[in-house]
């Protein structure tokens, strides 16, 4: 009798497994087979890339220059005025939302232009990661010491040459895993593209929830894909940050 | 003393930080092939005084003048000058992302555009000099104190200088360190370097110096041949600092 009960037991969640599976698989095929629907993952996918890497480089670069002024302006007592600027920049755009600054561009700078909502998109948050770059990497510059800069310009270097060869190399090395951290958040920020209506990787997860009425499979595959590109860029950084370290402090 | 002809001539110089005078009215020259040991208690202004000399410190007044350039003024290439005005720090200041060829060659490379050949070439040869030629592919981080001064020693040769500063060379070193750095120094010194060498090693300044200066309260309040110097103190202040540290 025990083990009829016991068959009986397994025999149960067979069924359960099996009806469970039946309703995955169908889930699954009607929110990613269905339509062609894992189309709009890819190209929302591309989307976050194509905003995230050029926001990313735009703000770099204007990061840089911003870090850039502000330590001359420490340094030196020169760029009074640009540094007032770009401390005044980098206070407005750190105390104020993403979301309502990438609104501000699309709605009140370009209401009255047509312009691409990907470059919205890259100029918003290129503008944004600038801030946080700046003081990234004003912080790397400050961290090396002074007696650095001090044997540059004994040399005979000049101040731009003695950074560029000497001081921005180690600060760079310094900021390493503090800008990839930035990128990781800068990549995420994107996620609220859609608010300009930009069809990017989350809002893509949101338009075959909205189609199919099952929020499951979309979101997590969302969720999913933004941790893997995440995981990705984390192996690539502590890669590179052992190469910089090769036998140097 | 056979003198050469003056190589810096230090006029009327004074530094003001706020109301703290480092350097109070200093008139002062340094003439070729001399090496002149400069030496005082902490805060008698003698790094300041030195640091003047290639401007590392601004005067808040006088002037300063190498090979007869006057090097407090703006329209000077002050850039051009510090290459014939070698330093070495007491925190020694190597490019520690660089190797050890790289920190000598990087200078002559870029500032008096030697090929990559012949920075190398004249590297080596300043390597072998102080014995670390097998450390040419080394980090700064892999060395020890001494051999970190006696990189930044040849660092600053490589640029060909007609005159070497010394920061107190030795006072960041292990005592077992100090020898081989004052050494390099010594032999420096015989090539006919003209040395300025802020310094508490009252034997090296006895032995090496061609004329020791005494500092107290941003002046220069003494200043003889080292035998003079140190045998027959004149001032009560030099008298009272001999005997602390002699």
């Amino acid at each position: 009798m025990l083990s009829i009960d016991i068959g009986a037991f397994f025999g149960n969640i067979f069924a359960w497994l099996q009806n469970a599976w039946a309703s995955l698989s169908a889930d699954f095929y009607l929110n990613f087979i269905k339509e062609d629907r894992w189309k709009y993952l890819v190209r929302g996918l591309g989307v976050t890339v194509e905003v995230a890497f050029f926001a990313a480089i735009a703000g770099i670069i204007l990061g840089a220059l911003l870090a850039i002024i502000r330590t001359t302006a420490d340094k030196t007592g020169k760029l009074r005025f640009l540094n007032g600027i770009a401390k005044l920049y980098i206070t407005v755009i750190r105390g104020t939302p993403v979301v309502v600054q990438l609104l501000i561009i699309n709605f009140v700078i370009f209401s009255s232009v047509f312009v691409d909502a990907v470059v919205v998109a890259i100029i918003a948050f290129g503008l944004n990661s600038a801030a946080y770059v700046a003081e990234v990497f004003r912080s790397g510059i400050m961290s090396v010491d002074e007696g650095q800069l001090e044997a540059g310009r004994s040399l005979g270097f000049n101040y731009r040459q003695t950074m560029w060869h000497i001081v921005m190399p180690q600060a760079f090395k310094n900021v390493l895993p503090a800008l990839a951290n930035e990128f990781i958040t800068l990549l995420k920020e994107t996620s609220v593209s859609g608010y300009i209506g930009l069809m990017d990787l989350t809002k893509a997860g949101d338009i075959i929830r909205s189609r199919t009425f099952a929020a499951f499979f979309p979101l997590i595959a969302v969720a999913l894909i933004y941790l893997v590109i995440v995981v990705a860029l984390s192996a690539g950084v502590t890669k590179l940050e052992r190469r910089l370290r090769n036998g140097a402090r | 003393m056979a003198q050469g002809n003056p190589l810096i001539e230090v006029q009327g110089l004074k530094k003001y930080f706020g109301e703290v005078h480092a350097l109070d009215d200093i008139t002062e020259t340094i003439y070729e092939g001399e090496v002149v040991a400069v030496i005082g208690p902490s805060g008698s202004g003698k790094s300041t005084f030195l640091r003047s000399l290639n401007l590392l410190e601004v005067p808040t007044e006088g002037h300063v003048l190498m090979e007869g350039v006057d090097i407090t003024d703006p329209k000077t290439d002050i850039n051009k000058l510090r290459q014939k005005m070698g330093m070495v720090f007491q925190q020694f200041n190597l490019f520690p992302h660089m190797t050890i060829l790289k920190n000598l060659t990087l200078a002559p490379m870029k500032l008096q555009k030697l090929s990559e050949e012949e920075a190398n070439e004249r590297a080596m040869a300043l390597l072998a000099r102080v014995g670390l030629a097998d450390r040419a592919s080394a980090y700064p981080s892999q060395l020890s104190g001494g051999q970190k001064q006696r990189i930044a020693i040849v660092r600053a040769l490589a640029m060909k200088p007609d005159v070497m500063l010394f920061d107190e060379p030795t006072s960041a070193l292990d005592p077992e360190m100090v020898g081989e750095v004052l050494e390099v120094m010594r032999g420096l010194a015989q090539e006919g370097m003209t040395m300025v060498v802020v310094t508490h090693e009252m034997g090296f300044a006895r032995e090496v110096a061609t004329r020791v200066l005494f500092m107290d309260g941003g002046r220069i309040v003494e200043q003889n041949t080292p035998r003079e110097l140190f045998d027959h103190p004149e001032s009560e202040r030099l008298k009272s600092f001999l005997a602390k540290v002699l």
